[in-house]
């Protein structure tokens, strides 16, 4: 009784978060975590009241929050509490499949265009998002063909196409393990590898958002390490949601941080506030450990 | 303790009683095809010569060769290999990739399902209906070959089902989330990926197809051809020709089944010599199948 309480008066707590970032006059904490990267940060996409529903099941449960641009956006929650579903709203993949369904509206910045709108292409939204999977799901093609599939959608072509494709692998810091082996099959990588592949492919569209769902969870911490950093870099140029089981990892690269629990949003908040200081007790209970 | 060591023992030997039994029900299978294999072998090969493969039918047993039924079987396939794969493939995908499930597609899946089980001969009967009499195509090799793509098209739809379900979901939404329609994903990815499990299905299909004899006579091959159809290239322009789609035909298993009901004992050698043919014909498709397949795996794990 006490914890259903307890969420609702999260949700509004945060719906006073989100709306306070989405404003010029922001609180000092949000500032300071704002002026990590350049100026104030402006928003790239605003979800509004967002409701999703696989058949009967309503995954997630009137979702606010913002997501600044050039900035990182962790998103932590316990296992089954919409976290995935939440960041495959942003490409539209849910549209794959039926009895899929979306309330609400996620408004993109800056031409306020709402994503999941019955308007809105997918094919579109989908030219725009990059996404890192949970599983790495490399093309059985070459290395190359598989970074190049997506610029070869976008129309690029002979020596940009291979220059796009060695600067993609650079990024995701494959570049030097695989540069011999371009014309080799993706399945031949290490399963760590084939991740960053998967990575390098996300990143060579050159996305306004780049959606990672649990990039790390199939690497070793060197492989790791490489992606985090590459992850703070590719701030300067994109919007970055991440899903992580990791808190370690949501502190390292995150700048707002996000707490979800069945389906809904318990608290959002500026990494730093989230991790020393959260305002409510059961996001405390799930980031040191004393959860359930 | 002991107690453990008695229940293993026991399991042991039921182990190697169902050994032993597999071992026979295994021999059993290889034997007896074995034998045929020899029988056919021993009778088929003092026939098979250039000649034989070069002749025509023949009122006298050592004159008579297979040239026109074995033109006929591949003209036959290439009709069916042409018209179903084409349709079996784009159905496939469409049932599995494009249609929303719903009732109808549920019914559709069903019917082909049970398509795949109707007798050879009730095709044979359709085709007849619907092909000669109703749309006039005579009966030729094209109204042949029609009527066995007919027979194979359920295999083949089902066996581009299963290779494209074999194509973990993961990968689709790779390719849909970097933005492709629906047809690039086709196109690009599940195409090629499939492709092993398509061709092996295909072949299997081609190869019952090839031995295929009731349907054909039902819509009136012949049993007894000298001649072979119109060649497809000319020497004027066009210089193609469909002319030999409208010919007559027989197919190898006809021509077979024409000399074992003959009592001359010579004619029956030369079925087995025929036999000996269609055998090479099939087990070189399989083995096209059995290799595509390989290879495909060694490229492909999922
Ligand atoms: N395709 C689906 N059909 C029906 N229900 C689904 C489907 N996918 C997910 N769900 C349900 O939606 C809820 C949220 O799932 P989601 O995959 O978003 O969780 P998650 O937070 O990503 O979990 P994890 O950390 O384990 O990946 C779960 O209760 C799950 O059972
Ligand atoms: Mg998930």
């Amino acid at each position: 009784m006490s914890a259903s309480l307890e969420i609702g008066i999260a949700s509004l707590t945060q719906m006073t978060i989100s709306d306070q970032h989405a404003q010029p006059q922001v609180s000092s904490e949000v500032a300071e975590a704002g002026q990590k990267t350049v100026g104030s940060p402006k928003i790239k996409a605003e979800v509004e009241g967002l409701n999703f529903f696989y058949g009967k099941l309503q995954a997630l449960k009137n979702i606010n929050m913002g997501f600044n641009a050039n900035q990182v956006t962790a998103i932590i929650g316990p296992s089954g509490c919409g976290k995935s579903t939440l960041l495959r709203c942003f490409n539209r993949i849910h549209d794959l499949y039926p009895e899929t369904r979306y309330e609400g509206k996620i408004i993109l910045q800056p031409s306020g265009i709402n994503l999941i709108g019955p308007e809105t292409d997918p094919l579109e939204m989908r030219m725009r998002m990059s996404m890192v999977f949970q599983k790495p799901n490399a093309f059985p093609k070459s290395v190359f063909d598989n970074v190049a599939f997506g610029l070869r959608l976008r129309g690029v072509a002979g020596k940009e196409l291979k220059d796009q494709v060695e600067q993609s692998l650079r990024s995701a810091a494959l570049w030097d393990e695989v540069k011999d082996r371009l014309r080799e099959s993706a399945y031949t990588l290490s399963g760590g590898q084939q991740q960053r592949l998967c990575i390098a492919r996300a990143l060579a569209t050159e996305p306004e958002i780049l959606l990672f769902d649990e990039p790390t969870s199939a690497l070793d911490p060197i492989a790791t390490a490489k992606i985090e950093n590459l992850i703070f870099d590719l701030k300067r140029e994109v919007t970055v949601v991440i899903v992580t089981h990791n808190m370690q990892q949501a502190a390292r690269v995150s700048d707002f941080t996000a707490f979800m629990y069945l389906g809904e949003l318990i608290e959002l908040a500026p990494t730093k506030v989230m991790f020393e200081n959260p305002a409510i007790k059961l996001t405390e209970e799930y980031i040191t450990g004393h959860f359930g | 303790m002991s107690d453990f060591k008695r229940i293993i023992a026991k399991r042991k030997r039921q182990d190697f009683i169902f050994n032993i039994v597999g071992i026979m029900c295994t021999l059993v299978g290889i034997v007896t095809l074995g034998a045929l294999l020899t029988d056919l072998l021993m009778d088929g090969l003092t026939r098979l010569n250039w000649t034989f493969l070069t002749s025509f039918p023949s009122r006298f047993a050592a004159r008579a060769g297979i040239l026109s039924s074995w033109v006929g079987t591949l003209l036959i396939m290439l009709v069916t290999a042409l018209t179903a794969v084409p349709l079996g493939v784009s159905a496939g995908i469409y049932l599995e990739e494009y249609a929303r499930k719903n009732w109808v597609t549920n019914l559709i899946e069903i019917n082909i399902a049970n398509l795949a089980g109707v007798p050879s001969i009730i095709y044979g009967l359709m085709a007849l209906g619907l092909l000669v009499y109703q749309f006039k195509l005579g009966q030729s090799v094209l109204t042949g070959g029609l009527t066995l793509a007919f027979l194979i098209l359920p295999i083949v739809i089902v066996a581009t089902r299963e290779a494209l379900r074999t194509i973990p979901q993961g990968i689709r939404e790779a390719a849909y989330a970097l933005g492709s329609s629906k047809w690039q994903v086709v196109r690009h990815h599940l195409l090629p990926y499939s492709l092993g499990g398509t061709m092996t299905g295909i072949i299997i299909a081609l190869s019952r197809a090839i031995g295929e004899t009731a349907p054909l006579i039902t819509i009136g091959a012949l049993t007894f051809i000298a001649f072979l159809p119109p060649l497809p290239v000319t020497t004027q322009p066009p210089f193609l020709s469909i002319e030999w789609l409208w010919s007559p035909f027989s197919v190898l298993p006809i021509q077979m089944f024409n000399w074992v009901s003959r009592p001359d004992q010579d004619f029956v050698v030369n079925a087995a010599g025929a036999g000996l043919v269609l055998i090479v014909v099939t087990l070189l498709l399989n083995a096209i199948a059995i290799l595509i397949r390989y290879r495909v795996r060694k490229r492909i794990k999922w």
